[in-house]
């Protein structure tokens, strides 16, 4: 490889002939024959020269970003991955860096220690490096700690779809936690993880401040050993929650303090004067940068030519990760100064004519030089990048200095950008609404079932607020806190239809809550920009804030991040992960792969680029916005769906030995895969929508566990993600081809989705041969959803947020240099959340069919979605309408044949069962007219609807068409719903009705009777009723007892209180039959306690007593109300009950004037009838009572039979002519 | 009538074993005369409830019940016509309604072949003239008609309330314009739950989105507010939206917040309703 390299710089071969040799592409006739001899000869070598090179250039800056521990002291104790291998000298180590070929054969991957043993060390780490480097590569070469050292050799050439591969590499070899190899770290042996997205936030104290900010990676998959690692994996993956919370929660409180620290060293990223020797660095220590000069960087020529190798690796997409080289060079061009340059380990060989044996990056000023090199070559992918980036990259001096051409393109791009990204903030939660349609009874099996899921929503939702409380408070953890009451739920969901219920739901939710990209939560991805602006704005209170923040863990980690669920998508992750239930699971999975394919088929609005005036502009805007929604959703929904399809094989570990990897390997090549990815990947290339499925795609693979990527099925998947990786050239704009921005998304995703552990590093570096460039299928269509510009820097960012890590960065020198503020423009954008149009209806067969669309062909986009939108509605609407007439019109004529039948067939009305037929049968033949009534109905509504819709402009013959063409898919869609549901519908409704009238017939049927309403004019001003009922309870629990001596009623009380009854009972406004029912008791007894004249009179003359003739007055009064205002039955045989006639007994005298009266005022009125009461009187002489009082009481019935019809007049001048005939009776 | 925590606490504590006569009530209004009669008695009655609630237990374990049948039987014999049971139910701080239907379920239990059924027993509460004793009949009546917190008199108030509310509150709607699907409407539609109203058009409160409206002809308490936070507001949140309670009698100021949540709490009829515009472009 270096052989390569060297030949190069020595301009033995050209730049040009060198990347054609790189990827693999038949020579030109321009290659010079001897470039041409000179790179064949090393031609088994072509596929191992990016990571090599990668690695190199990683190596080489090490020594210039001086970033690693302030002291060479600390270094050993901080990485602690590796139990040390043998001490070497360090030249040792630099010189393995480039080790002979043949080693490389067996070992792909020394960028770990390329990297490792650079970059972090600092000053004197060439020390380190030897001390640890060397040794670790001895390992690998003696095969040492290898288990399965012997079967790898023969590797890479192997079948594409040998299941070995992704094993066959050499193990990890130091300490990962520090960089991810860029190309080539395999699965790790055992104690060693395989991770190459380690967390570079280092967990033990004592190296609390040797990590820089800007660390090249930071993807927080912890990777030091044993226990700490897998707590923090299985954190990650939600795996086993319980078991490790305790030291995971220690974990990320050392994390926490980690951060925070760090951040308040941001600006300056540890990096220590190299004299001061102190083991502490000063953390308030120089801060400036070393200015860079172009005067002085040492070997220009080198350099360029380097750095046009390594762009054109770029351009071509031989490199992994795009963003990650982007990352890489703005490092360098960031780069604060150098360290240690000529420490004596790098003092130059004597005889160092290799050229590579001099460091390549002597001080910052070549480094910043390289940087600014490439991004030159790169200007194009810059210009792309959001506008506070590109804002970013102009403002910078370095930049300015060093090139002021591309300086100025910046700025321009800069000015003519509009792609301001925008932070959106989290809508807070919504709620799934109710919908009657699906969520009614009618979909329930039982009435149980529709209890259960009632009570699931709510317990769901209470669960839900109760983690928006609490996720973020310290020491709170889902499964402890929710874990119980979810399962206790999750239990009740017996039948498949409450599951499939309760999914939906879910799924809902989900897709509400987590869908737009604010969805996060608290902690919001593009978060971290802020945090830097705060810092650039150096005020102490902001920093204050900011640690706060970042006591929450931080969702965005490096460039690199992991997959993770920021924000809700927690709740919903530990939800799944709590529940545990398989049933709960499986629907999971069922209703997110259909809901994936509806997605991922739906038809997206094709664009034509001619359209000929303005409105291409709004159209665009919201095809754009739709597109988002669509793919946003469909990323979500995949990566649910695998982190549940592929949860029961997670593990942080792969399997420990080969031949467990076989059997599982065997066993899982029998299990069909949860969704056919392959072949939906298949079609979305054929039909040029890879722009919507690769996106998703990715997601659902990056949960994907350590042995899927060897299975047959997925392998093949992920090599057509890498052919068209390989196959989307930036530079490459021709006609037809996908769109800048789509590819620059589909090259982001996919190059996150390789630096993921469990995709096998070999992977990438492929075998030219298995690689042949992905061959678009140019027949397909011509309109493919690929070469539309549907991608934006929003979507971009939302979809790839670690793209942000490059403006961070380049804030962080903003701010570390300048003090000035990053100064982007945090927008806040309120979001809503979009329903997902439906698929509009598939059109008729035929040529009628074949008309319609070939009229759309030619008309603006937007006349077919008004179409279909107004067919759809239109149709849908139909139905309604037919339910609200026709349906409604039945289920009348059915109330009045149940009524009939009732009558008939007496209260009883037979077995309802039994009626329900009767009446079907009768009604549901009318149910033929639907279909005619909905045909007029949508014949009358189309027309109206697709006119007002469409332009003014619109020629005639076009509207006349689109009328018509949206009157008959209305037609066709309530027509096929109506014939085939009408019967049902009919049905339903009529047994809603036959039940809701047996129900009314239920036990009060004079309730029932025709109700007056308040009389006109009413002002709805009588007393209310229930603060009559309270009035005159307290009436009767004076009379009642026990009593203050002051305490009593006054006569005009009583009336004041009958005339606001009156009121009330002509006012209905108020008045519900139980309150009218009550009322009437009470009048009742009151009458009773008149008669007994038992109402203790306030301020009367004698004892306390009413006057005789105001308690006539009242009984009157009352004998008016019940005949003429009660609309209830008044319980008027109250009157006769023992207890009440009984209250006669306690008075001395007794006085029975008052009963007679009242009894024959009942009669008069027709209020009770003559023998009623005699019924009741007679069965008064079954109690006991004293022998006085039954004496009397015979003589009253006596006396009430003899004399029927007292006239008025007569006995009003009877009781003022001589004592009352009560008074007498009792007395003789 | 918005309290603070501190303004209910204090009321609160002068409830503490308070029995429920009308006696007590008149006493508390003039303790408290600036506050509303109405919102004195819901809180006086809710404190009573939970009052109840604790010791109801203890008033239920056979030795209670037999006691008390025992000191009933006592006082009867000495004088049927003496508030016996009434005097008996506040001496042992439990609402006479309800001792009035231990007693009675005791009665019954000794002087019928089958226990009686709970309907049974309500009929006879709501209708003690049916009661086959006499004596017992009046005991009853008597301590029915003198709880002001318990018994069917009291129940058919509460319920007259809260239904008087909601037809204030449906007039207001409608003078306002706002329209709205009420709870019969929306059980027709087949609606699991059901708030006092849904807007069909939502509207803006004080700046908070209100879908539904529900009616509380009650005092806002802590104990309450949070049965119908859980029973009630959070499952109509989570089918409809935000909502808006109105609690008449007023509310614990402290418990309004939940505003950006989605629940606002009024103690009357919103002033300032912001309606969607229907802007003629």
């Amino acid at each position: 490889m270096a052989a390569v390299l060297e030949s190069l710089l020595r301009e033995e071969v050209s730049v040009a002939a060198t990347v054609r040799w790189i990827s693999g592409s038949t020579q030109s006739s321009e290659d010079d024959p001897g470039e041409a001899a000179a790179l064949s000869s090393l031609r088994p070598l072509r596929r191992e020269f990016v990571p090599f090179l990668l690695n190199f250039l990683r190596e080489q800056s090490s020594r210039v970003l001086p970033q690693g521990p302030p002291t060479p002291a600390k270094a050993p104790g901080a990485s602690a991955a590796r139990p040390g291998g043998p001490a070497r000298s360090s030249r040792g180590a630099r010189s393995q860096l480039f080790p002979p070929t043949e080693l490389l054969g067996a070992v792909a991957a020394e960028a770990p220690l390329a990297r490792r043993g650079g970059r972090r060390r600092g000053p004197g780490s060439a020390r380190e490096r030897g001390s640890r480097g060397p040794g670790t590569l001895e390992e690998v070469v003696s095969g040492e700690n290898l288990p399965w050292a012997g079967g790898r050799r023969p590797r890479g050439s192997g079948s594409p779809g040998s299941p070995s591969l992704g094993l066959s590499d050499p193990p990890n070899l130091s300490n990962l936690e520090e960089f991810p190899p860029v190309g080539s770290v395999p699965p790790g042996s055992a104690g060693m993880k395989p991770s190459r997205r380690i967390n570079p936030t280092p967990v033990s104290e004592e190296r609390s401040l040797s990590k820089p900010k800007t660390c090249f990676t930071s993807p927080p998959i912890s990777c030091v050993p044993s226990s700490q690692s897998s707590a923090l994996d299985t954190c990650t993956w939600g795996l086993g929650l319980p078991p490790a919370c305790r030291s995971l929660q220690e974990e990320r409180e050392m994390l926490r303090k980690e951060r925070s620290k760090q951040l308040q060293q941001s600006p300056t990223p540890a990096c220590p004067t190299p004299e001061s020797g102190s083991l502490l660095p000063s953390r308030t220590g120089s801060l400036t940068a070393e200015p860079a000069d172009p005067a002085r960087v040492s070997s220009c020529q080198r350099l360029k030519l380097v750095a046009l190798v390594y762009s054109s690796c770029i351009a071509e997409n031989l490199v992994p990760n795009l963003f990650l080289e982007l990352f890489f060079v703005l490092q360098l061009l960031t780069a604060r100064r150098m360290v240690a340059a000529k420490d004596d380990d790098f003092e130059p060989s004597p005889d160092a004519i290799d050229s590579l044996e001099s460091p390549l990056f002597q001080s910052v000023h070549d480094c910043v030089f390289f940087a600014v090199q490439v991004l030159e070559h790169q200007f194009q992918v810059l210009s792309y990048l959001d506008k506070g980036t590109l804002k970013l990259l102009a403002e910078n001096e370095r930049l300015l200095c060093f090139s002021p051409t591309l300086q100025g393109r910046l700025r321009a791009a800069y000015e003519g950008s509009a792609a301001k990204v925008s932070l959106v903030m989290p809508p807070s939660a919504q709620a799934v609404s109710f919908q009657p349609e699906t969520d009614n009874r009618a979909n329930f099996s039982s009435d149980r079932a529709f209890h259960t899921f009632k009570k699931q929503r709510d317990v769901f939702y209470e669960v839900l607020r109760e983690w928006e409380d609490r996720h973020e408070e310290p020491g709170w953890d889902f499964e402890k806190g929710l874990g119980s009451r979810i399962r206790a739920m999750m239990s009740q969901l017996s039948a498949a239809c409450s599951h499939s219920h309760f999914v939906r739901l879910f799924q809902k939710q989900l897709l509400q809550m987590c869908q737009c990209p604010g969805g996060t939560g608290g902690t919001v991805l593009g978060e971290a920009p802020d945090v830097l602006n705060m810092l650039g704005a150096d005020k102490l209170g902001r920093l204050r804030r900011l640690q706060e923040r970042l006591v929450a863990p931080q969702s965005s980690g490096g460039p690199c991040p992991p997959p993770t669920f920021p924000g809700c998508q927690g709740f919903f992750r530990d939800f799944i992960l709590s529940a545990s239930s398989f049933q709960f699971n499986q629907h999971l999975m069922d209703s997110l792969s259909l809901k994936i394919r509806e997605l991922n088929n739906l038809a997206l609005p094709q664009h034509e680029p001619s359209d000929e005036d303005g409105e291409s502009d709004v159209d665009w805007q919201s095809e754009r916005r739709q597109f988002a929604v669509v793919l946003l959703s469909l990323r979500l929904l995949a990566k649910f769906l695998g982190f549940v399809a592929f949860l029961p094989y997670r593990g942080p570990e792969p399997p420990p030995t080969r031949e467990l990897q076989d059997s599982n390997l065997a066993l899982r090549s029998q299990v069909p895969p949860v969704l056919d990815v392959l072949a939906l990947l298949q079609q979305g290339l054929g039909a040029h929508r890879a722009v919507l499925t690769v996106p998703w795609l990715v997601e659902f693979l990056s949960f994907a566990d350590h042995i899927v990527p060897l299975l047959d099925y997925y392998r093949s998947t992920f090599i057509l993600l890498l052919r068209l990786h390989r196959s989307l050239i930036l530079s490459k704009e021709s006609e037809g081809e996908m769109c800048f921005l789509n590819k620059l998304l589909l090259l982001a995703v996919l190059g996150w989705l390789f630096q993921i552990p469990t995709v096998p590093v070999d992977l990438f570096f492929l075998e030219e041969g298995q690689l042949v460039a992905f061959e678009v299928d140019a027949v397909a269509s011509e309109h493919g959803l690929d070469s539309m510009p549907v991608v934006d820097q929003q979507l971009l960012y939302t979809c790839c947020p670690y793209i942000g890590e490059l403006r961070k960065l380049l804030a962080s020198w903003v701010s570390g240099s300048s003090g000035r503020s990053g100064g982007f423009v945090r927008k806040i954008t309120p979001t809503t959340t979009t329903s997902l149009g439906a698929q509009p209806p598939q059109t008729t067969q035929g040529l009628q069919a074949q008309l319609a669309q070939a009229f759309f062909h030619n008309q603006p986009p937007s006349l077919r979605r008004t179409v279909e939108f107004v067919a759809e509605r239109i149709g849908s609407n139909c139905v309604k309408h037919i339910k609200a007439t026709l349906v409604a019109d039945l289920v009348r004529q059915a109330e009045a044949l149940l009524q009939e039948q009732l009558v008939t067939q007496g209260q009883e009305g037979g077995d309802p069962a039994q009626l329900l037929e009767i009446l079907c049968s009768q009604l549901c033949p009318h149910g033929a007219q639907a279909s005619a009534q909905g045909r007029e109905f949508c014949q009358k509504k189309s027309p109206e609807a697709v006119r007002a819709l469409l332009p003014e402009e619109t020629p005639t013959a076009v509207l006349r068409s689109a009328e018509n063409i949206a009157m008959g898919l209305a037609i066709e869609k309530a027509c096929a719903w109506l014939s085939a549901n009408i019967t049902a519908l009919i049905r339903r409704e009529v047994k809603a009705a036959v039940s809701r009238t047996l129900r009314a017939q239920g036990p009060e049927p004079a309730a029932r009777g025709e109700r007056r309403g308040c009389p006109r004019a009413c002002e709805h001003r009588a007393p209310l009723p229930s603060h009559l009922i309270s009035e005159i309870k307290d009436v009767l629990s004076l009379a009642v007892g026990p009593r203050d001596p002051e305490e009593g009623v006054s006569p005009e009380h009583l009336e004041q209180l009958l005339g606001q009854l009156g009121q009330t009972l002509r006012c209905r406004q108020f008045l519900c039959p139980p309150a009218e029912q009550h009322l009437a008791k009470c009048s009742v007894e009151l009458a009773s306690l008149l008669v007994a004249d038992q109402i203790p009179v306030l301020g009367a003359p004698a004892q306390h007593r009413l006057e005789r003739g105001q308690a006539r007055r009242l009984l009157q009064e009352l004998l008016s109300l019940w005949k003429d205002d009660f609309q209830v039955p008044v319980p008027l045989q109250l009157l006769l009950r023992p207890r009440n006639v009984g209250l006669l007994a306690d008075t001395r005298p007794r006085d029975w004037d008052l009963l007679l009266f009242l009894l024959q005022e009942l009669v008069k009125k027709g209020l009770m009838g003559q023998t009623e009461i005699e019924a009741y009187l007679g069965s008064l002489h079954e109690a006991q009572w004293p022998g006085d009082f039954s004496k009397e009481l015979a003589t009253l019935c006596n006396l009430f039979l003899a004399e029927p019809h007292m006239p008025e007049p007569q006995l009003r001048a009877c009781e003022l002519m001589q004592p009352n005939r009560g008074t007498v009776l009792a007395q003789s | 009538m918005i309290l603070t925590k501190a303004q209910y606490d204090e009321i609160a504590q002068c409830l503490v074993s308070v029995p429920p006569t009308r006696q007590s009530l008149r006493k508390l209004k003039q303790r408290f005369p600036s506050q509303s009669q109405a919102t004195l008695l819901s809180i006086f009655s809710q404190e009573y409830q939970k009052h109840i609630k604790r010791t109801h237990a203890k008033h239920h374990t056979l030795e209670a019940i037999e006691s008390y049948y025992q000191r009933y039987l006592n006082g009867v014999v000495k004088n049927g016509a003496a508030p016996v049971l009434l005097e008996l139910a506040n001496e042992v701080d439990y609402a006479p309604s309800l001792m009035a239907r231990i007693i009675l379920e005791r009665f019954l239990q000794e002087h019928e072949e089958t226990p009686p059924s709970k309907s049974v027993i309500n009929s006879l509460l709501r209708d003690p003239s049916q009661i086959p004793d006499g004596v017992l009949a009046n005991q009853v009546y008597q301590c029915i008609v003198n709880d002001c917190c318990y018994g069917p008199l009291v129940d058919c108030i509460k319920h007259a309330i809260g239904h008087e509310h909601e037809v204030l509150l449906r007039d207001l709607l409608l003078e306002k314009n706002l329209s709205f699907l009420d709870e019969d409407q929306l059980r027709a539609k087949g609606y699991d739950k059901t708030p006092d109203f849904i807007l069909q058009v939502p509207v803006a409160v004080e700046g908070h989105i209100i879908h539904w409206i529900e009616s509380k002809a009650s005092f806002g308490d802590e104990c309450s507010h949070h049965a119908y936070l859980h029973d009630q507001f959070w499952s109509y949140w989570n089918r409809f939206g935000p909502g808006l309670v109105i609690y008449w009698y007023g509310f614990i100021q402290e418990l309004d917040c939940n505003r950006e949540r989605g629940i606002l709490l009024k103690a009357c009829f919103p002033t300032d309703i912001v309606t969607l515009c229907h802007s003629i472009a």
